[in-house]
């Protein structure tokens, strides 16, 4: 298993997962292939990824994008205005660059095409923490 | 009239879906025009609609029976009637997000909708005719249909 531990610190790195569709979230959930990777909450749009966000206090967050309620987009701006050092991976369907551009100019720090492998998202996450 | 690449959008857009997420391709049957009346529907159906250069919508309707295995090959164990939802949705997200990359400003394309059961409603698309495309996948055949004008 890869070691994803933050450097010098002793609890394990935090996952929040939002995402509308409820089998991506058990996927992203059941395929994420790190020991040190704990899985803090689950959220279906944003505005359920915000309250969680707050009291989780995530390392990291797999964010889609079009979601009811708040999207993807707008969850991001929130998120990295509560905690600037959070790093995203934007999973999504989209799969045109400008939504990839916007995601990343909001600031997340990885783009997924949905659908995915778990080969791929364990590279996208692995990618996403060597960033930290 | 339809042009063979805008089709070819929809069509990779779905067989991706089931080569990527169940790691087994589908193949797809031979397409047909239905001119008169609406294609027969499975039990589940994801929509999306499209409009600017081209108006109509287009869905991905499937059996329980394919989804059940699908979600199967996907490790998941709910087979519940919002997982059947849940997944078609997924397929159609599939296909709209295909369809923004290839066709950029030209077509807006809607956030997918599910409806569930054979004779649900779909919306109707005055003037416009359409294909059909049959997507088999092990022993069980969707369909993808593409009305648009």
């Amino acid at each position: 298993m890869p070691s994803l531990e933050r450097r010098g610190a002793k609890r394990p790195l935090r996952l929040l997962i939002v995402d509308d569709s409820n089998i991506v979230r058990r996927r992203i959930e059941r395929s994420q292939q790190f020991d040190e990777l704990e899985v803090v909450g689950a959220a279906a749009n944003g505005v359920e990824a915000l309250d969680l966000f707050k009291r989780t206090d995530p390392d990291l967050v797999t964010m889609d994008l079009t979601m009811p309620q708040m999207d993807g987009i707008e969850c991001i701006e929130k998120i990295v205005q509560l905690k600037p050092e959070v790093r995203i991976l934007v999973i999504s369907a989209l799969a045109d660059k400008a939504t990839a551009v916007d995601a990343m100019e909001k600031g997340a720090n990885g783009f997924l095409n949905k659908p995915f492998t778990d080969r791929q998202l364990n590279e996208a996450l692995a990618e996403l923490l060597r960033g930290r | 009239m339809l042009q063979e690449q805008e089709l070819k959008t929809f069509v990779d857009g779905t067989t991706n879906y089931f080569e990527v997420a169940a790691q087994q391709p589908a193949s797809v049957g031979s397409p047909y025009l239905v001119t008169d009346g609406t294609p027969a529907m499975h039990e589940y159906t994801g929509v999306i609609s499209v409009s600017g250069r081209r108006e109509g919508i287009v869905y991905f309707t499937a059996p329980k029976a394919m989804l059940t295995v699908l979600l199967m090959k996907m490790q998941e164990n709910d087979f519940s009637h919002e997982n059947m939802r849940d997944l078609v949705g997924e397929v159609a997200n599939t296909i709209s997000g295909n369809a923004r990359r290839d066709f950029g400003n030209e077509f807006v394309i809607s956030v997918p909708s599910v409806l569930a059961g054979e004779r649900a409603e779909l919306p109707v698309v005055p003037g416009a005719r359409s294909f059909v495309i049959p997507i088999n996948w092990r022993s069980h055949s969707a369909k993808l249909v593409v009305t648009l004008k």
